[in-house]
């Protein structure tokens, strides 16, 4: 079974982000970049599917500019088999890469494709949706366990009230959550071999999507600074502000 | 509370900008390879620093146990594949080059020096057999030291003898089956035992039967602690046991072990009596190994200093506040704050700077270049390892001294790299007693051109001339005692000694004053299209001016004493100290 994972290359998770000073988005030159934590996860998954055996080859694929490779990159040294560039400088909101991701998958035929749940650029949680709703395949959103057996997938979702188990029938999409698994360091030996292994180009229109965003973004701003905190006297005091001042009681 | 994160801005404007990449590898391929040990060494090896400090190691009945989570991390660290990576591609390395290898290395000493020990030492194995082995030694052993299966260690100091090897006593008898038997007691064993791997692989100098004596007579034997197996699995464990392991002053995560051979099996690496020429490839590598410890445990420092001068609150800026909503200004306002945050930065990215030059002319294969500044790296990289410790203490203040911040665990690990694989006065005499007069000064001019030729060019340069005229009298008292020491020194060899540790570290001072003036080169054309990068090359060039200004007028007092000769020095009768 072939599984296709997307891989988004976002800010790293350790870098303070800052908003740019016109107001426009966030300021990445300079700035280190990463794949994304949930991708992570979902590539993990993959790998582990593969090395029990339910899964024969994985590839990852990344949308957005030309460095976009580095991070496919990340996935073959993880132990993804080959990658998928998606090439275009153009800015990409969730549908068209569901749109661009659709294309993939009919061309590329795979049983499952995992996702992570969201990015932790723009935290939209809207990709896996809508491709599963483009596909018209199953979904299984917020994964914390998956397992596959025959045509069908088990899927653990973690969701407000606790866990809720669903069964996909395949071809299935499944987006990932913190828990599902830990991801593995990428061994030396494996990112050497990263290197052989073969990164396919291809631009939006050769699948024939128009990536143009449908939503524009007005403003920037970074969030207001937390003002200082007060000592109170008395709890006494303390229920009278959170009644009177802060108006959450 | 330490925090550690991998500069790898820093390193890869070394690595690609300073010094052009590593050979045969891309730029993109390097930085995975970084990113990927930063992640190691912040993930999983920097939490384990102090809890293994704390910890310790223990010897129970032979066994030494290391400190817990030392043994996952080990597990991590070798399906990584990081214990091959400086190896062969023959014996199943990974083969980075130089360039690469010591930034990596250095990123582990950073988070945990003890834990570096362990596979520090195996490659130190590694690299002996490698070297030096048979081929049947090299089938047997090599495939697992590589991959991290089994840990190897070197085995030299004795209870009566350390820097003079020539006083050793170890025997080892001649068995019909071609194999020796090994007796005597070692000390000092660092990785001498414990529970990481499933054997351990000791090198081992002592005397054969026949030996001249002295340091002529040494042969190096490989004595593995369970004898492999057919297969090549541990089987008979071998005669040797653990007697005790140190109490130390720091890196107390690192087992160091008084080892006692009871007639072990071992066998003879390299030729009889040449022990001393296969443990040298083994030390030289070690030495500058070494010399990055010092550099990792200042980066660590440096970092810790840096976030609490800018969170530590104390009196007002003497220019007036600079946070008047603030009940006191950041300490990183005050003037001695920054001279020593600066000192420490000046040092850690010079030494950086000077390592990445010195590794990418082994890559080049100049032998005679490494073979010069190898006692350097050496003792001026754990030399400013230890003041920068020192400094980053300072900064803290009470809060430095006491355990909770970590900065009291850098001081105290950072002081043995003066000490051990030749103590910091043996790099120096081995630099003026050996490197200076070596093939008529050949080696010598390996450094000397480059750098006078490169001041020279830089000195009409309207932005760096200034910086070039200082590195410039430096780079001259560095000749002149150059001279004095090749003249005074043929004659009376003392004269030679007196002035050898002021002479390491002028000529340390000029290198790194060197290295400071091509990084602000770098820096300076890089700074019209830096966009979001131009903070980073306006540091280098300040952190330059900053050396060139504050650290490297040290040269001339470091000259003034070694033109006053050994005088003062030899006169005191011994019995008068």
């Amino acid at each position: 079974m072939k599984v296709l994972v997307p891989v988004k290359r976002v800010v790293d998770y350790n870098v303070k982000v800052r908003v740019r000073s016109d107001g426009t988005g966030v300021e990445t030159a300079g700035v280190k970049m990463s794949m994304n934590p949930f991708d992570e996860i979902a590539v993990e998954e993959a790998i582990r599917l593969k090395e029990k055996g339910v899964v024969s080859e994985i590839i990852a694929v990344s949308l957005g500019v030309a460095a976009c490779a580095e991070t496919i990159r990340t996935a073959l040294a993880m132990g993804a088999d080959r990658g998928i560039l998606v090439e275009t400088d153009a800015e990409l909101q969730p549908l068209a890469v569901a749109k661009l991701l659709r294309a993939l998958a009919e061309r590329e035929q795979p049983r499952l494709m995992i996702l992570g749940k969201q990015a932790i650029d723009d935290d939209m949680n809207a990709t896996g949706q809508m491709l599963a709703a483009l596909l018209g395949w199953s979904q299984g959103t917020f994964a914390s366990k998956i397992t596959i057996d025959g045509d069908t997938a088990t899927v653990t979702r973690e969701v407000d009230g606790g866990l809720e188990t669903v069964a996909l029938t395949m071809p299935a999409i499944i987006t990932t959550d913190l828990r599902l698994n830990e991801p593995r360091y990428a061994s030396l030996p494996n990112i050497m071999k990263a290197r052989k292994k073969p990164i396919e180009t291809v631009r939006p229109a050769d699948l024939g999507v128009d990536p143009a965003p449908r939503l524009k973004t007005l403003r920037v701003v970074e969030p207001p600074k937390r003002q200082a905190g007060a000592k109170v006297a008395s709890v006494a005091e303390l229920v009278a502000k959170l009644r009177t001042e802060a108006k959450v009681i | 509370m330490q925090t550690y994160k991998a500069p790898l801005r820093d390193m890869r404007f070394v690595l690609h900008e300073l010094h052009g990449g590593a050979p045969n590898l891309p730029a993109e391929l390097t930085d995975s390879i970084l990113d990927a040990a930063a992640k190691l060494a912040t993930d999983v090896l920097a939490p384990l620093n102090m809890s293994g400090d704390v910890a310790g190691c223990r010897l129970e009945n032979g066994v030494v146990r290391t400190p817990a989570g030392f043994r996952e991390a080990y597990a991590i660290f070798r399906d990584g594949g990081w214990t091959a990576s400086s190896c062969d591609p023959r014996f199943g390395g990974q083969g980075l080059p130089e360039s690469l290898g010591k930034l990596v290395e250095e990123m582990i000493c950073s988070a945990n020096l003890s834990f570096g020990m362990y596979p520090g030492l195996s490659f130190g194995a590694y690299r002996a057999i490698a070297q030096h082995g048979s081929a049947a030694l090299q089938d047997r052993y090599l495939a697992k030291l590589v991959d991290g299966t089994w840990a190897g260690t070197m085995c030299l100091t004795e209870p009566q003898c350390g820097t003079d090897l020539g006083l050793l006593r170890t025997r080892a008898v001649p068995q019909p089956d071609g194999s020796h038997r090994i007796t005597g007691n070692k000390i000092f064993i660092s990785a001498g035992e414990h529970d990481l791997t499933e054997n351990i692989i000791h090198l081992v100098l002592a005397r054969l039967p026949d030996a001249p004596a002295g340091i002529k007579g040494i042969s190096l034997f490989l004595v593995p602690k369970f004898l492999p197996d057919a297969d090549g699995s541990p089987g008979v464990r071998n005669g040797m046991v653990c007697t005790a392991i140190e109490h130390k002053m720091g890196i107390r995560a690192s087992a160091t072990c008084q080892l006692s051979f009871d007639a072990a099996t071992g066998f003879l690496v390299g030729m009889p009596h040449k022990g001393m020429t296969a443990m040298f490839t083994m030390m030289n590598s070690a030495r500058l190994a070494v010399g990055i410890q010092g550099l990792g445990i200042a980066e660590a420092s440096y970092q810790g200093a840096v976030a609490y001068a800018r969170e530590r609150l104390a009196g007002r800026a003497l220019g007036g506040a600079q946070c008047p909503d603030l009940p006191a200004d950041p300490i990183i306002v005050h003037p001695d704050v920054r001279r020593m945050l600066l000192t420490m930065r000046a040092y850690t990215e010079g030494c950086r700077a000077l390592g990445g030059w010195v590794a990418q002319r082994i890559d080049a294969g100049d032998e005679e270049f490494a073979a010069l500044m190898t006692p350097i790296v050496k003792a001026l990289f754990s030399d400013l390892g230890y003041e920068t410790a020192s400094l980053g203490m300072q900064v803290y203040g009470g809060h430095g001294y006491i355990r909770d911040h970590g900065m009291e665990q850098y001081v105290r690990d950072a002081r043995i790299a003066m000490i051990y694989e030749g103590t910091n006065g043996v790099q120096a005499m081995d630099l003026v007693g050996r490197k200076l007069p070596a093939h008529a000064g050949r080696l010598l001019r390996g450094f000397f051109h480059p750098v006078s030729s490169y001041i020279a060019a830089q000195a009409e340069h309207p932005q760096l001339g200034a910086m070039a005229a200082a590195l410039g009298r430096a780079f001259g008292a560095l000749q002149l005692a150059t001279a004095q020491i090749a003249a005074k020194g043929m004659a009376d060899p003392e004269e030679a000694g007196a002035a050898a540790t002021d002479y390491l570290r002028l000529f340390g001072l000029v290198a790194l004053g060197f290295v400071w003036l091509r990084s602000a080169e770098v820096a300076l054309a890089k700074l019209p299209a830096a966009d979001g990068d131009a903070g980073f090359y306006q540091a280098k060039l300040t952190t330059a001016r900053f050396y060139m200004e504050r650290i490297l007028p040290q040269t001339a007092g470091l000259f003034a004493a070694i033109k006053a000769g050994k005088g003062s020095m030899m006169e005191l009768p011994a019995a008068a100290f």
